[in-house]
């Protein structure tokens, strides 16, 4: 008996969260303000989170809030407001891409969602809420097996750094106001 | 305490499916950045729910590397948005269809 509330009521929060996190996609494609959008993915990525807590995943749903949240969308909220990046403008080319755009990707999202009901073998059940992946499991695996794409990784992100800085400086001599600002 | 492991992929196909949709349609160049960081996250969902579905923890690492990877592209991504802003005076991405200016 015990059993079976429990089943219902992680069905009712995998519900709860995934249908905040359906709608915040979708505002995120109704809204025309950058900002607005932007405000919505963080919705996303927050009941995405509560999503990974559901399915066990303490360590990632942590970073998930952290990262993704917080630091990557931090970075978008202040490019939208750096770049003072106003309401969409609508061009013939946006009428085309709306015109394409949705058949062909209700045709992919048919595909999709056949191949996942169709498949017998993937409608297997997910136990849930046991936090079988406590973070020393992941450190050991992270350190142990992964440890070369770890570094390779690490590499990465000096080289995304230093390109960040490039392209984001402005350039000698043809910057207006280059003076000004010091 | 059972969900099939379906709904899970569902959940993330049509986030998934929002992400090309708003690929497709948005004309902001930070918005269609946006939609691919959905798309990312969609797949990262998948991942978790298989990892759960087989035990397998590599599963739950390489969302991890997902993460780092996608924290990368978006500070060069956004680096280069400022860059394009700055030479065109423009976000949209109709008016970006030139190499020369």
């Amino acid at each position: 008996m015990a059993e079976s509330y429990q089943t219902m009521l992680h069905l009712i929060l995998f519900l709860f969260f995934g249908t905040i996190c359906v709608a915040g996609a979708i505002n995120l494609l109704a809204q025309s303000h950058p900002i607005n959008s932007a405000l919505s993915l963080i919705v996303v990525m927050g009941s995405l989170a509560a999503e990974y807590l559901l399915l066990g995943a303490e360590f990632l749903a942590a970073v998930q809030v952290i990262v993704y949240a917080g630091a990557i969308m931090v970075l978008f909220v202040i490019t939208i407001m750096l770049l003072n990046a106003g309401a969409e403008e609508r061009t013939p080319g946006s009428r085309v891409a709306i015109l394409l755009g949705i058949p062909g990707v209700l045709i992919g999202a048919v595909l999709v969602a056949w191949t996942l009901v169709g498949r017998s073998s993937t409608t297997q059940s997910v136990s849930i809420g046991a936090l079988w992946g406590s973070p020393k499991d992941i450190a050991r695996l992270l350190f142990h097996d992964f440890l070369l794409p770890f570094e390779v990784t690490s590499v990465l992100i000096l080289i995304a750094i230093m390109g960040a800085v490039v392209l984001a400086s402005r350039p000698e001599g043809s910057a207006r106001g280059a003076r000004k600002d010091g | 305490m059972e969900i099939p492991l379906s709904y899970y992929l569902l959940l993330s196909g049509i986030l998934f499916v929002c992400g090309v949709l708003g690929f497709l349609i948005k004309r902001n160049i930070i918005t269609i950045f946006m939609s691919i960081e959905l798309m990312l996250n969609g797949v990262n969902l998948s991942f978790v729910a298989f990892a759960a579905h087989w035990h397998a923890l590599s599963g739950q690492v390489f969302v991890f590397f997902v993460m780092v990877v996608a924290a990368a592209e978006a500070a060069v991504g956004l680096a280069i948005i400022i860059a394009v802003y700055r030479t065109r005076e423009t976000l949209n991405v109709d008016r970006v269809n030139l190499l020369k200016l």
